[in-house]
């Protein structure tokens, strides 16, 4: 296995464009997961833990290597408050929500909120140069993104206009360090509510239909947000697995995507 | 002369003394089997079938041996001597002997000049399978007759009907002991052709003996030693990497060792047995055990391990602590492809107190009378038959002083918590505190103490007076339950010096400890280390015609008359015992007899707060009154409490191994859940201090104890809470939210 660490973001770049397959390692909370259980024996590693063009948070720009340790004093309170739900105190020290968008686990947690803000991933290759891409062409499926093979993820581009009114909550079989059975974002701004969930579609989703019965309703009435979880558990597309039932996961999108519009209404 | 007052000595009974282990494993500096290394070792690695039942067809091992660093690559027609292990009953191939029977048994061994070629050598074996049907449907392997054991317990008259009836069904998962420390193995050559072992096991002489015979060695040829266990809880009683090691070890001339990781690990060890059991109980109309009537079924796995003694403890212990003269109980435990199961903590006692702790709550409910009421008034007491057996308690069981000190306990604040972390759903944020409904459960819980049905139980011990301190010689296990100070404290207090070191002795230096298991080394290793400093006092104070042992030597009248050094001027002085238990016997065929050594009684109450909307729930408090006959170390008593009641917290709302047609889909620390720290209850404890009629001092194991109850007490507070029919555990958020 060759391994390098890139100085750099044209150290990484000049790598991917040479050998496209060379996996990213960044904390590694993914791969190095991957690799123990035999899935995955990459033939070259790229650490990208040290390129300072992924690090730090702006206003309008997340880059992919800041880490849910960092993520967890975010301005975003609903990003934060995701933050807060990844793994165990050493993981969110290492792990990086570039690394939670590469992987594209439909569980990941830093999806929703990505989702709901409406932002886009910032991708970087040498043929290419920079691409932006927003977030429902980026996910394609089930750990399937657009992204090219020589591309690196570069950073989340966070629109202007995200609502500061967010909430986000997450159900798990556990209280703390679990897998997200389902999980939901809800931020209310001037255009309306936004409702984003994961672990209940193949990628993260918006509850489209339900934002347009909220967004269209006069009062958000006890009726209302009674029809507004029956549409939302109707809405998602969630299997059964090991982890949790189509069946509970249909009933908890409700229940989270109400509870969420309760603690963001004015 | 004056005479003095003799101080008592410093780290007897009765006290906190701090463990000597305790440190090095808290700083990291503490040795574990993992941790073992030797000059030229090897690494071993296995491959394992992909399938829970299946024909080996075709086997080639070339590609593996091809491999630059690869020194030996093994199978089945490689093992020298017996080609079968097992602890009660050898039926499982070392390696697979044709058909696989289980997902993840092992098909062959490499050893290799590192760990990472290891692995490599063993997915490079070339292996062409021939995919069956696997059974695994234990009521099918019942039908089939296909079982280990069937158990038929008879007493009183089956005519006999109560006012009141109950009837239930109950189901238990597949728990796994996950210990924190894989299975891990370092074996050595020596140059005369056998050589040691370093192996993670609960009990080396029953290892040493499956190891001889597999490697057909004289058994003064290979030597088990003692090492360090990171966890056991009954995972460590049966054969893991111990003869693949031996094996590779033979065959190469090195030291080899293999230690498995996370995944492997979840494949290889025995678990608990999941369950299914049929209830129904009948009372008269003051809530007087009329007639229990139980079928219970545990699926037993591929491989027999211990299940017929598992199965004896749950068709023993189907009623619980209570009295009833008319009991009509069959039980079986399959043979199927599921993974094989065997002992952990509670063996065959949790599965059965879910059911009949379900079913007291259930008759307490129809007969419309406080839940701990109608357990007194039922309540087992020493002089009393049980229920099963017929057996007279002898000894002490403290059932009602265990519920009326647990009552007393008083309930935490009611209010739910204001940090958001600390209610249902914790960090994911889900819950608030108007979504909140509390909840209050009780359970009791009875287990047995130490080995039934006349297995011959004992254990040995020798205590050495040197002119440096004691030493106790042993080789029972500590598995990180605190058995060192117990040695350490029961030969303090009988020979008067705080200088005692425990000495873990390898196969060859002493005899038999038994098993780490069953709640017994306290009492049994506790006992040869009680027995054997009662002999050696006795010696020396003859010898020297003294009337009292002090740190400093023999007195007489209080006054010095041999020094330490006096007593040892010929060399140490030793005496070396062989403790056993009062005799068992073995049952009729109406399952009557005097089956067990003694037993030990326990009782829970868990306060939990419940979102019903979203099923979820965080176990706020779990408190327990625990009978420990004679408390010899409190500390870590307590410990055991805790732990065991952390143990039976993740079985009651999370812990399950998921098994579809035979293979397990979550063998991962992602998907098998344990609780975390943000998971675990507080825990109020009371001890009940009742002495036993045999064991050291008067004292009972307990390390099962406080896993056996809790797991009901929590469903039960989670089943007051939501008002929903609660039948399975781990109870799961769909199973609170469903009808």
């Amino acid at each position: 296995m060759e391994f390098v660490a890139a100085r750099d973001l044209d150290d990484a770049l000049d790598v991917k464009a040479d050998e496209p397959d060379a996996a990213l390692l960044a904390g590694g909370t993914d791969l190095m997961v991957d690799v123990n259980l035999a899935h995955h024996r990459p033939a070259s590693v790229v650490s990208i833990r040290r390129v300072r063009e992924l690090a730090g948070v702006d206003e309008h720009r997340i880059g992919a290597g800041v880490t849910w340790e960092q993520l967890e004093g975010s301005p975003h309170r609903a990003l934060a408050q995701a933050a807060r739900t990844v793994g165990s105190p050493q993981i969110r020290s290492v792990g990086t929500i570039g690394g939670n968008i590469g992987t594209a686990s439909p569980a990941g947690d830093g999806l929703p909120w990505i989702a709901a803000a409406d932002a886009s991933i910032v991708v970087a290759s040498r043929k290419r140069g920079e691409r932006v891409v927003p977030w429902n062409e980026f996910f394609v499926g089930v750990k399937e993104t657009s992204l090219e093979p020589d591309e690196v993820i570069i950073a989340v581009q966070v629109p202007g206009d995200v609502p500061e009114s967010q909430e986000f909550a997450k159900v798990g079989v556990r209280n703390a360090m679990v897998i997200s059975t389902v999980s939901c974002v809800v931020m209310r701004g001037d255009d309306g509510y936004r409702i984003a969930l994961g672990s209940v579609a193949p990628t993260p989703i918006r509850a489209t239909q339900a934002e347009a019965l909220l967004n269209s309703a006069r009062d958000i009435t006890e009726p209302l947000l009674d029809e507004l979880a029956d549409v939302v558990s109707r809405e998602v597309r969630p299997i059964t697995d090991h982890r949790s039932t189509e069946a509970y996961r249909r009933h908890a999108s409700g229940v989270l995507a109400r509870r969420l519009v309760e603690r963001t209404r004015p | 002369m004056t005479s003095t007052v003799v101080p008592r000595v410093r780290g007897g009974i009765g006290t906190s003394v701090r463990r000597p282990d305790g440190e090095p494993k808290v700083s990291g500096n503490f040795a574990y089997a993992s941790d073992l290394t030797a000059p030229d070792m090897l690494w071993g690695a296995t491959r394992r079938s992909p399938y829970a039942r299946a024909r080996l067809v075709r086997i080639d091992v070339g590609p593996a041996r091809a491999i630059d660093g690869v020194h030996a690559v093994l199978t089945q027609a490689d093992v020298p001597g017996k080609p079968l292990f097992g602890q009660e009953e050898q039926d499982q191939p070392v390696l697979c002997d044709g058909e696989a029977r289980f997902w993840g048994e092992p098909v062959a061994i490499v050893a290799a000049d590192d760990e990472e070629t290891a692995r490599l050598a063993a997915e490079a074996i070339i292996v062409e399978w021939e995919e069956l049907d696997p059974l695994v449907d234990p009521e099918q392997a019942v039908a089939d007759g296909s079982v280990y054991r069937e158990m038929r317990v008879r007493r009183g008259d089956e005519s006999v009907s109560g006012n009141v009836v109950v009837e239930g069904y109950y189901e238990t998962a597949t728990q796994d002991q996950a210990p924190l420390g894989p299975e891990a193995g370092l074996a050595i050559p020596d140059d005369a052709g056998g050589m040691d072992l370093y192996v993670t096991s609960q009990w080396i002489h029953i290892d040493h003996k499956q190891i001889v015979d597999c490697m057909a060695m004289e058994p003064d040829q290979i030597r088990c030693h003692p090492v360090g266990i990171g966890g056991a809880f009954g995972a460590r009683e049966d054969i893991s990497v111990h003869i693949h090691v031996a094996m590779l070890a033979a065959v190469t001339g090195r030291p080899v060792k293999m230690v498995y990781d996370r995944s492997e690990s979840f494949v290889g060890h025995v678990k608990r047995h999941p369950s299914k059991g049929w209830y129904r109980h009948e009372a008269d109309a003051e809530g007087n055990l009329v007639k229990v009537t139980a079928r219970l079924i545990l699926d037993g796995g591929s491989y027999a391990h211990t299940s017929r003694a598992v199965l004896a403890n749950g068709a023993y212990f189907t009623v619980g602590p209570y009295r009833c003269d008319n009991i009509v109980v069959d039980a079986a435990v399959t043979r199927t492809n599921n993974p094989p199961a065997g002992a952990m903590r509670g063996f065959g006692a949790v599965q059965t107190c879910f059911g009949y702790e379900m079913q007291m709550d259930r008759l307490a409910a129809a007969l419309d009378m406080d839940p701990l009421e109608l357990r007194r008034r039922n309540a087992l007491a020493p002089g009393d038959p049980m229920a099963t057996s017929g057996q007279i308690i002898e000894g002490s069981l403290p059932t009602v002083a265990v519920i009326d000190a647990l009552e007393a306990i008083p309930l935490p604040p009611e209010d739910v918590d204001d940090d958001p972390l600390l209610r249902p759903g914790g960090t994911g944020l889900t819950t608030s505190k108007a979504d909140v409904v509390r909840g209050v459960g009780f359970a009791v819980g009875l287990k047995n103490l130490a080995f039934s049905e006349a297995f011959d139980d004992y254990t040995e011990a020798r205590v050495v007076m040197t002119s440096a301190g004691v030493e106790v010689h042993t080789a029972a296990i500590e598995v990180g339950q605190g058995l060192v100070t117990v040695c350490q404290q029961i030969a303090r207090t009988i020979l008067g010096t705080e200088r005692v070191a425990v000495i873990w002795d390898d196969t060859s230096r002493i005899g038999s400890a038994g098993s780490t298991s069953a709640s017994r080394q306290t009492q049994m290793t506790g006992g040869a280390v009680h027995a054997a400093s009662e002999a050696l006092r006795t010696k020396i104070l003859q010898t020297h015609d003294g009337d009292e042992l002090r740190a400093d030597g023999v007195y007489r009248s209080g006054g010095l008359i041999a020094t330490v050094d006096e007593i040892c001027a010929d060399g140490p002085v030793e005496e070396h015992v062989r403790f056993r238990h009062p005799p068992t016997t073995t049952a009729d065929e109406n399952g009557q007899g005097d089956v067990h050594a003694g037993f030990v009684v326990a009782a829970h109450r868990a306060v939990v707060d419940v979102d019903p909307e979203l099923g979820l729930v965080r176990v706020v408090q779990v408190d327990t009154a625990q009978d420990v006959g004679k408390a010899l170390n409190p500390q870590a008593i307590t410990g055991q409490l805790e732990g065991g009641i952390m143990m039976g917290t993740g079985f009651a709302v999370m812990e399950q191994l998921v098994i579809r047609n035979g293979v397990i889909v979550n063998p991962t620390f992602t998907d098998y859940l344990v609780p975390t720290f943000m998971d675990a209850p507080d825990v109020e404890t009371r001890i009940i201090e009742e002495g036993d009629h045999w064991g050291p001092f008067g004292a009972k194991g307990i390390g099962e104890s406080p896993t056996i109850s809790s797991t009901p007490a929590i469903v039960a507070a989670i089943r007051n809470a939501t008002g929903k029919d609660l039948t399975k555990v781990p109870v799961l958020p769909e199973h609170i939210i469903g009808d």
